[in-house]
């Protein structure tokens, strides 16, 4: 008798165990389902790190947009009268380091502008021309410099051997 | 959506307002730009010294298009490796290339006819040639003049001198067949005009046929022994020694075989000319006035030791460099010591083949302590030798060959 009983709660615990193992895998099926088929999964580590890369940038924003020293963080142009403009209709196409390299008269970036009108699909400015030919020429003017200039930056080290 | 333009994507397909919200800041002086432009000063998020593997001494002038100058003491090996190799770049790079799946066409008015080869037809169809060819920039140098020129202010390290391994355009070219009338050769690559215009190209110049028929003209496919880097034309790039660096098309698809000197972007005035005769410094020049530079001039860079080195009284100084001079070979390089009041010869080797540098040296004994320059100037097969100031000025500032100089101290 004893053994009958014992029989037959093992054939219960099995059925019990049968159950939970069809339950975890229904379960198991269906999140892999929305998974692989309702989420539009990302395809490669890459592109994991350029959505999780766009999500923190989206947050960091408006740090970005700060001015330190001057200086505006995102761009690296000094602040001024006409900076706003200068982001929106200049940095479209080429990093504004393109910008703070050069040096030029109001003369010389207007010449440059009509350059990139017709030759680099650079649209009319408008009543904006003025407003960033005035920054560009107040913040980015020549400086003046002889034929040769002294060596400067030198960072002097002991030469070995 | 995909890799890293997903985000430039969504901005791309974004409303003004939109693009405002994400950046923090509305766009409000944007009315006159058409839709589709990005004005986000936002960088594109790649390290460029891990995605290209760049050496940390190397200077990012520009991130958008990137434009990547080497500096004189990392030029010191005989043959430059990529990861001191200058980038010029005019456009944005292609990005998912499909190597056998790349073709070159060439046509164009003198082309006999229309062909197009398979990365594989010219691997296979054409002999393979070796040569070590010496690329600059027009605008090496061009930091230095005033008044300020234009562009990109490359100071001395937009030169390098790898190995490239490919066919002759000249076999190309005759197994295709040249009319009479040939006068250029224009090329295409993939890469695209940074407006995102896809019909426009970023750049499209070329070489007279005079050029494309030398020997050491090639169309590569390796860069010192190993597939081109993506940064450098990866996988088929034209490569020009000597002339300015422009004229080695990079992503190479199509070659145009003109009748008459080639009109794509960048080969107009003020682009990679100079004036044709010499202009006070500023003075406008009308764009016909303006020549084309081809070969470029002689020039030379103090490799090792980097500028800055101290030494102890009594101790010689071994330099070493290397010169260059477009079309010409070198015949000289004299260094001075005393800020070119008298020039004493070095060593110079003799190039590996026509168009790359050659290196010299020399061994200094320096008289007394103090502050020293080293300055080295090169002589061509012409007689021409490097000034020690700034050449001819010029709108752009092309063809910077004034003689380099290093700081050296003995103590
Ligand atoms: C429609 C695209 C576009 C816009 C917008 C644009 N540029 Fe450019 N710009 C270009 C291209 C293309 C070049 C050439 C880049 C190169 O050669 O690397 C260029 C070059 C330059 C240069 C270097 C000049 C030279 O001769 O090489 C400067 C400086 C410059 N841009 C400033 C500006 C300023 C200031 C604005 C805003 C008024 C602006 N850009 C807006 C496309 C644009």
């Amino acid at each position: 008798m004893p053994d009958n009983k014992d029989k037959w709660l093992k054939q219960l615990l099995w059925i019990y165990r049968a159950i939970l193992g069809i339950i975890a895998f229904m379960v198991t099926s269906f999140f892999l389902f929305i998974v692989i088929y309702a989420v539009d999964w990302p395809s490669d580590d890459a592109s994991i790190a350029a959505n999780t890369r766009a999500k923190e940038e989206a947050q960091a924003a408006p740090k970005q947009d700060e001015i330190v020293d001057g200086i505006h963080v995102a761009t690296g142009l000094k602040a001024g009268e006409g900076l706003d403009v200068v982001i929106a209709n200049c940095t479209a196409c080429h990093s504004a380091k393109l910008i703070t390299q050069n040096r030029a008269d109001k003369k010389g970036w207007k010449n440059m502008i009509v350059w990139m009108q017709e030759t680099q699909n650079l649209w009319n400015l408008g009543t904006n021309e003025e407003v960033i030919v005035n920054y560009l020429a107040k913040n980015y003017a020549p400086e003046k410099k002889g034929r040769r200039a002294p060596l400067t930056n030198i960072k002097w080290y002991e030469l070995e051997d | 959506m995909d890799k890293k333009t997903s985000r430039r994507k969504f901005l791309q397909n974004s409303s003004l307002a939109a693009i405002g919200t994400f950046i923090g800041a509305p766009i409000v002086y944007g009315k006159n730009m058409p839709n589709g432009y990005i004005p986000v000063a936002v960088a594109e998020e790649i390290d460029p010294f891990q995605q290209f593997g760049l050496h940390p001494d190397m200077k990012v002038l520009n991130d958008r298009p990137w434009n990547i100058e080497s500096a004189a003491h990392l030029l010191d090996d005989p043959i430059t490796p990529a990861d001191k190799f200058f980038i010029r770049n005019n456009g944005i790079m292609p990005e998912d290339i499909d190597v056998s799946q790349w073709t070159l066409t060439i046509d164009g008015e003198s082309a006999s006819q229309s062909k197009t080869y398979t990365l594989r037809d010219l691997k296979d169809k054409f002999r393979h040639h070796t040569y070590q060819l010496a690329l600059e920039c027009g605008g090496n140098g061009r930091s230095e003049f005033n008044p300020p020129a234009k562009g990109n202010q490359w100071s001395v390290g937009a030169i390098a001198c790898a190995q490239w391994t490919g066919v002759r355009l000249k076999d190309i070219l005759n197994d295709v067949g040249v009319k009479n009338d040939a006068v250029y050769v224009g090329f295409y690559g993939a890469d695209k005009h940074l407006s995102g215009n896809p019909n426009k190209p970023a750049i499209s110049r070329g070489v007279p046929m005079w050029k494309a028929m030398q020997d050491e003209t090639i169309v590569a496919f390796q860069m010192n022994g190993k597939d081109i880097p993506l940064t450098h034309g990866h996988p088929l790039r034209l490569v020009v020694g000597g002339f300015p660096a422009s004229a080695s098309g990079k992503w190479l698809t199509r070659l145009s075989i003109r009748n008459k000197v080639h009109d794509g972007p960048k080969m107009e005035a003020p682009s990679y000319r100079v004036p044709c005769k010499p202009v006070a410094p500023g003075e406008k020049v009308a764009d016909e006035d303006m020549c084309i530079i081809e070969s470029m001039p002689v020039k030379s860079l103090i490799t090792y030791p980097k500028t800055g080195a101290m030494l102890s009284k009594g101790k010689k100084l071994s330099i070493r460099g290397h010169a260059w001079a477009g079309e010409n070979k070198v015949t000289e390089v004299q260094y001075s010591v005393d800020f070119g009041s008298t020039w004493k010869q070095c060593k110079l080797e003799a190039p590996v083949n026509r168009h790359s540098w050659q290196r010299f040296s020399a061994d200094i004994s320096l008289p007394a302590t103090g502050y020293y320059e080293v300055w080295a100037r090169a002589k061509d097969d012409q007689g021409r030798m490097q000034p020690m100031v700034l050449p001819g000025w010029n709108p752009k500032g092309y063809l910077n060959n004034a003689c380099h100089r290093i700081a050296v101290k003995v103590k």
